[in-house]
């Protein structure tokens, strides 16, 4: 059974801070498609057009057949373990330092073995459920968990490795003056946050629901605005040290293209909060989180964006705060390239409108803030790195996949959207 | 498809292995693979008492030697060969090597070949050898825990403990025999006698491995000569007949976890060619990187049924003096393991062993030996095995 994790003591400031190190990073360009599916939280492997076989590791052609037509398919979960080892040394340095280490062999139901990591509380021989998530290295890896829920189950050292839990971490949301904001407070506290603090800008200024998040426990409020370099640095100053997981819930969201508007100042407020903001943020926390990558059971783990998925593709309806969106996303993914080594994930969360007041005129099916909060904190729990949320974004999403330069056409036509 | 009748393969008539050479192994060493194959190759010529022009077929095996092949070597070590071969092929490389220039010499494609596979051991190789051993192991064995063979070995011994009841004082028993048998060979980096209380105690280190269990890896060189009969005749060298070989790579592919090796594909065939029995044998070097892979050898070589390895070895006494002289310089579990030169151990051994020539311990009356080879964990088990029947002068 799983012990409970605690929450680790008030850290002494004159003790060296563990340095972060990785699991083997390399991988075939073949294998890169295993890891954006675990990136997902999805488990796939190859699977043969012609002759239906599974196959595992990644290959470029069929063994049974040796068709070329390999794709990633999303695969049964179910399987058995038939053998396993505790690797108790290791000539890598990231698994040194956390042996014992449980691997086994996985059978699949789908009828190949895997080599997987072992939860704790998978008993030997026994039935398993099989996730694939990136790891501390950003690449995936299958981990092989009990079948039926057990106790603690998500405080295993292995799977936590894995994952970005809120639980006994200390979480900053960057504006809690708005509905998500506040949900998000709510949430990341209901799951166990050790410290949530909150970013208020300007806090002489009365805002709704000021009183309810001062009583979420474990919020702290905290000024900070994001357009304001000096507030940024201000407040990285006081909290940087202990931010483990940073959520940038600012946003600024107008209607209205570029040809629509004049003059450029809306555009630069969207910038200023869109870009500009996460820009200053990553500036200000992001070496202090990267530094932090292995501190302990509550280490720093994630970096969350949160995204209008048409940072992916222009909704012209909406196309100066689109731009500034895909702006937030290019950045997104730079930072995910600057925080690799670091064992901190970015999370970025698409999200189809939202039910909030700049997009009060768009048609249903809306995203409520209280479920984009619930999907960001379950992604967070388990450790995804790319998450879409409500029906509109999922919609987008597939069709983006499919052929993003179709989509354009699609959103760029009159009755595009 | 049909099967297609197989022709019964021609005999290695005329063929003879020779000059059996070791460089002195060490645990750590600066110099590169290079030195340790030039100085392999200088002992064959030595020891042979011919030239370096006279070798016109080189083959080579070596996991150390990027960014050269066989084919840098030829011009580093100033060999102008008409045949030459690289055998990237670990554990099964001296077996592998045999037979192809078995065949080269038969067919007259070259008059002399020199068989050589040496590896460098830097401080800091192992490590930087398993994170690039192949493509499977680099995206899907080595991100898990990185125990590399350890970890590989460890769970195919848990899958062979639970099917077959083999215990750690199975296992050990193998060990222990191997240690005795190496305190008498002088190259082996193992001097201390090992007792069983002593293997089942040992620090673990990949569930159910433990310290004992696992080689030590090191530098080293291990060589042959193969050449015509007559060739061997006019040098005045001790020389051993091929009776059989047989080789297989990435046998029974749909196993879940390896519990046999390619040799029960072959072996049938093997002792037929051979012309002679497993109880002919008087003596057996197997692939030793862990022993559950030599009880694996013990059952699919046809020394006994698949699955009665442990009462084999529980019926037996494997030292050079026991019932079945098994590893006889002590393996790789107690010489060393010099990278690809392991593949060559058991080979260049029973090489000195049936011309009475052994540098330890010689075992009695040696004249009949089977070497077997197995190699290269590209992924969850080895994919390469080997065999070959030799004969003595007195066989």
């Amino acid at each position: 059974m799983t012990e409970a994790i605690k929450r680790p003591r008030r850290k002494d400031p004159q003790k060296r801070t563990v340095l972060p190190t990785l699991p083997p990073t390399s991988r075939s360009r073949r294998a890169l498609g295993f890891t954006a599916a675990a990136a997902e939280g999805r488990f796939v492997l190859q699977k043969c057009d012609d002759c239906e076989a599974v196959t595992y590791p990644p290959r470029e052609a069929c063994p049974k057949c040796l068709s070329m037509n390999l794709n990633w398919r999303d695969m049964p979960e179910g399987g058995q373990l038939i053998a396993e080892t505790t690797i108790q040394t290791s000539t890598n340095v990231y698994f040194r330092e956390r042996t014992p280490w449980r691997v086994g062999t996985i059978a699949l139901d789908v009828g190949i073995p895997v080599l997987a990591h072992i939860h704790g509380d998978v008993v030997e021989g026994g039935r398993v459920r099989m996730i694939a998530r990136t790891d501390k290295s950003g690449q995936g890896v299958l981990m092989a968990l009990p079948e039926q829920e057990t106790a603690n189950m998500t405080d295993d050292k292995q799977l936590r490795e894995l994952t970005c839990d809120p639980k006994i971490r200390r979480i900053l949301i960057t504006d809690g003056r708005t509905q998500l904001g506040q949900a998000m407070a709510q949430a990341v506290s209901s799951a166990g946050a050790a410290t949530v603090f909150v970013g208020i800008a300007e806090t002489w200024r009365p805002f709704k629901g000021a009183d309810s998040l001062a009583a979420i426990p474990n919020v702290e409020v905290m000024a900070l605005d994001v357009t304001d370099t000096v507030s940024v640095n201000e407040l990285a100053s006081e909290i940087g040290g202990k931010v483990d997981i940073l959520i940038n819930t600012a946003e600024h969201v107008r209607a209205g293209g570029a040809m629509d508007r004049d003059g450029i100042v809306t555009a630069r407020d969207e910038m200023e909060v869109n870009y500009f903001g996460p820009l200053r943020l990553i500036q200000a926390f992001g070496p202090g989180m990267r530094f932090r990558g292995a501190d302990g059971v509550n280490s720093a783990c994630a970096w969350v964006n949160l995204l209008s998925v048409y940072a992916l593709s222009n909704w012209p309806a909406y196309g100066s705060t689109s731009a500034s969106q895909a702006a937030a996303y290019s950045l997104s993914q730079c930072l995910r390239g600057e925080f690799h080594g670091s064992g901190v994930k970015v999370l970025n969360a698409l999200f189809g409108p939202l039910e909030e007041d700049w997009r009060q005129h768009l048609p249903p099916p809306k995203v409520t803030s209280e479920g984009l909060a619930k999907a960001v904190v379950a992604a967070l729990q388990q450790g995804l790195e790319e998450l879409t949320v409500g029906a509109v974004a999922e919609d987008f999403l597939t069709r983006w996949k499919q052929d993003p330069r179709v989509l354009e056409r699609e959103l760029t036509q009159p009755e595009g959207a | 498809m049909a099967q297609r009748g197989r022709a019964q393969r021609q005999a290695y008539d005329g063929v003879v292995a020779a000059v059996p050479v070791t460089i002195p192994y060490q645990r750590y060493s600066p110099e590169p693979a290079h030195w340790w194959i030039a100085r392999a190759l200088g002992d064959l010529v030595g020891t042979a008492g011919i030239t370096p022009q006279d070798i016109d077929g080189f083959c080579v095996s070596s996991f150390t030697l990027f960014p050269d092949t066989a084919v840098g070597l030829t011009q580093h070590l100033g060999l102008t060969p008409r045949w030459l071969d690289h055998i990237p092929m670990g554990g099964a490389s001296g077996v592998v090597s045999l037979r192809r220039a078995a065949r080269a010499v038969q067919c007259g494609d070259a008059d002399m070949v020199a068989c050589v596979s040496g590896d460098a051991n830097h401080v800091d190789s192992f490590r930087r050898m398993l994170s690039s051993f192949s493509r499977f192991a680099q995206d899907a064995s080595y991100p898990y825990g990185s125990g590399g063979p350890n970890a590989s070995f460890a769970l195919m011994t848990d899958q062979y403990m639970k099917t077959y009841g083999a215990t750690r004082e199975d296992f050990g028993k193998i060990c222990v025999a191997q240690r005795d048998n190496a305190l008498a060979f002088p190259h082996a980096l193992m001097k201390k006698p090992l007792s069983l209380e002593q293997y089942v105690s040992a620090r673990p280190i990949s569930d159910p491995i433990a310290l004992f269990d696992c080689v030590m890896p090191c530098a080293g060189a291990e060589a042959f000569l193969v050449m015509s009969e007559d060739a061997a005749k006019d040098l005045g060298l001790p020389a051993v007949r091929v009776l059989s070989t047989i080789e297989r790579h990435n046998a029974f592919p749909d196993d879940p976890i390896q519990i046999r090796g390619g040799w029960e594909m072959d072996r049938d065939e093997f002792w037929a060619m051979a012309g002679i029995a497993p109880e002919d044998v008087d003596l057996l070097e197997t692939y030793d990187d862990y022993p559950v892979i030599s009880m694996m050898q013990f059952e699919d070589l046809g020394f006994c049924k698949k699955g009665e390895a442990v009462d084999f070895v529980r019926g037996h006494d494997l030292t050079n003096g026991g019932s079945f002289p098994h590893n006889t310089s002590g393996g790789q579990l107690s010489v060393g393991q010099a990278g690809a030169a392991g593949g060559y151990l058991g080979l260049v051994e029973a090489l000195r062993q049936v011309t009475g020539a052994a540098l330890g311990g010689q075992v009695k009356d040696a004249k009949t030996a089977v070497v077997s080879g197995f190699g290269m964990i590209n992924y969850d088990r080895g994919l390469c095995s080997g065999a070959a029947a030799l004969a003595g002068p007195g066989a």
